[in-house]
């Protein structure tokens, strides 16, 4: 007999979310789902700081292949794409919406992200709204609460592993081309 | 894109799978040894996400290498940490942790347990560094409150303190390293992650010389360091402040449970260069695959040799916590389940200048203990540790460290058990013709 699966532990999550809001919020599936399906991503309250962690995210998703749809009242181009002063006014159909706004703010971003039709809310790495994230739910988003879209999308593109982290996962497949 | 894991793979799985999945390019079932100084980018676009930290992925091999990186990730998934950062050595290791953390005015609070290399790091070097470092008994928890000022940024300590086998009490001194705000760095070489996992007692940074255990095979000097994904650094600002080598950038609030060894990596390791070998990583791969099934033997054979010495005329003491008369036996239970690694001291009958000499006919009588300084070969090892390792300790550093004339240290190896008691047994009786 070997050690028994129970010897690993669950590392990635550094989450305030019970067991229970994890299965809700943090489902595996779910956020391959969006990783794989999203083409547009609306970032809420992208800076123009080059140095703050939404434009790391913004940038990094940017270049692995997802349009940036930057949301801001500041106005002018960041990432060499056009802003938007609020969801409403972004004429294309967006997939994505991720705030990086004071989590009190996020509940009327989740509204309006069901107003505009977009299929996935995401509430970042320790921004917990638990009303923005039922808002969102019940006007029938994909919802991800507590995690971070670049860290995700790293643990299974691969690029995360190179920065010597534990991406939890095993498989003995050999990755897709 | 791999399958998310609905299951929590075991130990000995993740031994052999965690940190490679078959690349989608060549399929290589084993891990390939990347031996390469650089990677080439896609294009500058690229390239300036890459040097912005912007973007993961390969730059430079004194940054990260892809042999490195599955080795890393597979020492991390076994300690349950956030990631792990591999260096050239457990020296190294200690290094880059401990720099990324400390300036010039800090102080560091540490077990006196400790290898004598890791003392004259702390004492000699940090010294220039104008860190100062104050040694505790490891088990008076007076002491370490005692010792700890507005100026102290980490406690530190060995899960099996070298060379006397003290075990570590982690889960109390993780609960003052908090009530401090401080971060518990462990070294769990002598334990490896099979045998202790100190992040699950609530240590923050775990220190390894994967030259021991790990590795296994005494073929290659490297070490690792992890994280455990946990600590609030904010309020550390050499880790938190903004970093005046990339244009103001705040590793913890930038990467959150990433930040420390991110920080670590592009900051610590790239200045330092104290990078492990992409063919060091290989070879150590190959050690971690067995670890679990090398542990085993190695503590059972070091608990045979442990209950040998205790019944031998020749020697006078035994310090192993796998003995029920060992003063950590307690501590060893709890944290090791028993099974408190596969390094023990003993003392020789003698005292003072006759105990020096006879270590040393012991030493010459013994045919399968190599005399050599290094623990965790799969060999059987001795050394005389107040001769060697320990000598560069004054007289009062080597009582702090527990360490008298007539000690022998052994690493037990993976022999025939019997074989081991022979020479022993052999050995001990020419010492005393």
């Amino acid at each position: 007999m070997g050690s028994g699966s129970g010897t690993a532990c669950d590392i990635t999550l550094n989450t305030s979310l019970s067991d229970d809001e994890r299965a809700r919020w943090q489902d595996p599936g779910t956020i391959r789902r969006i990783l794989r399906d999203t083409r547009t991503v609306a970032v809420v309250g992208l800076s123009t700081d080059p140095q703050k962690a939404s434009t790391f995210v913004a940038a990094y998703l940017q270049y692995e292949g997802y349009r940036i749809i930057p949301v801001t009242p500041k106005g002018g181009i960041l990432l060499g794409e056009r802003t938007w002063p609020d969801l409403a006014s972004v004429p294309d159909p967006i997939d994505l919406v991720v705030p990086f706004r004071p989590a009190h703010d996020c509940t009327e971003i989740a509204r309006q992200a069901v107003a505009v039709r977009a299929k996935a809310f995401w509430l970042q790495l320790r921004l917990l709204n638990r009303e923005a994230a039922e808002v969102a739910s019940a006007g029938g988003l994909d919802v991800v609460m507590d995690k971070c879209v670049k860290m995700e999308h790293g643990r299974f593109q691969g690029g995360l592993h190179f920065a010597g982290m534990n991406t939890e996962l095993v498989s003995a497949r050999r990755r897709g081309r | 894109m791999p399958d998310a894991n609905a299951r929590r793979f075991g130990f000995e799985t993740r031994m052999l799978h965690a940190g490679h999945i078959p690349d989608a390019e060549v399929g290589a079932r084993a891990v390939p040894i990347h031996q390469t100084t650089s990677f080439v980018f896609d294009s500058p676009e690229q390239a300036a996400l890459l040097f912005e930290l912007k973007e993961y992925g390969n730059i430079y091999t004194r940054i990260g290498n892809p042999t490195t990186a599955a080795f890393e990730e597979r020492v991390a998934s076994l300690e349950g940490a956030t990631g792990a950062l591999a260096t050239a050595s457990g020296m190294a290791a200690q290094l880059v942790a401990l720099m990324t953390m400390l300036q010039p005015g800090d102080e560091i609070v540490s077990s006196s347990h400790l290898y004598g290399g890791t003392v004259t790091q702390f004492v000699h070097t940090f010294r220039k560094l104008s860190v100062v470092a104050r040694f505790v008994d490891p088990h008076d928890f007076d002491a370490w409150e005692a010792a700890i000022t507005p100026r102290t940024r980490l406690l530190y300590g060995e899960t099996v303190g070298n060379p006397r086998g003290s075990i570590l009490d982690l889960e109390r001194l993780a609960a003052l390293a908090s009530s401090h705000r401080l971060p518990l760095v462990v070294d769990n070489t002598f334990a490896t992650p099979w045998l202790c996992r100190p992040i699950e007692w609530g240590a923050t940074v775990v220190v390894h010389s994967a030259t021991k255990f790990l590795g296994g095979h005494g073929t290659s000097i490297g070490g690792v360091l992890c994280e455990s994904g946990r600590f609030d650094w904010s309020h550390m600002p050499t880790v938190a402040a903004p970093s005046g080598s990339y244009h103001g950038l705040k590793f913890p609030e930038t990467f959150g449970h990433y930040g420390f060894l991110m920080k670590a990596r592009a900051e610590t390791l790239r200045d330092t260069g104290a990078t492990l070998s992409p063919f060091n990583a290989f070879l150590l791969l190959q050690g971690l695959e067995t670890l679990s099934i090398r542990m085993e033997r190695h503590v059972a054979n070091a608990q045979g040799v442990a209950v040998f010495l205790a019944a031998h005329p020749q020697v006078a003491w035994v310090a192993y916590a796998g003995l029920p008369d060992h003063p950590d036996h307690a501590l060893a239970q709890k944290y090791l389940g028993g099974r408190p690694g596969a390094v023990l001291s003993f003392g020789l009958a003698a005292t003072g200048d006759a105990a020096r000499e006879r270590g040393r006919e012991f030493i010459r009588g013994l045919q399968v203990f190599s005399h050599l300084a290094n623990v965790g070969d799969a060999r059987s090892l001795v050394i005389h540790p107040a001769s060697t390792t320990h000598q560069q300790l004054s007289e009062a550093e080597l009582q702090a460290a527990g360490v008298g004339p007539e000690l022998i240290r052994l690493s037990v190896g993976l022999e025939t058990l019997e074989d081991l008691l022979w020479d022993l047994d052999q050995a001990l009786r020419a010492t005393s013709r």
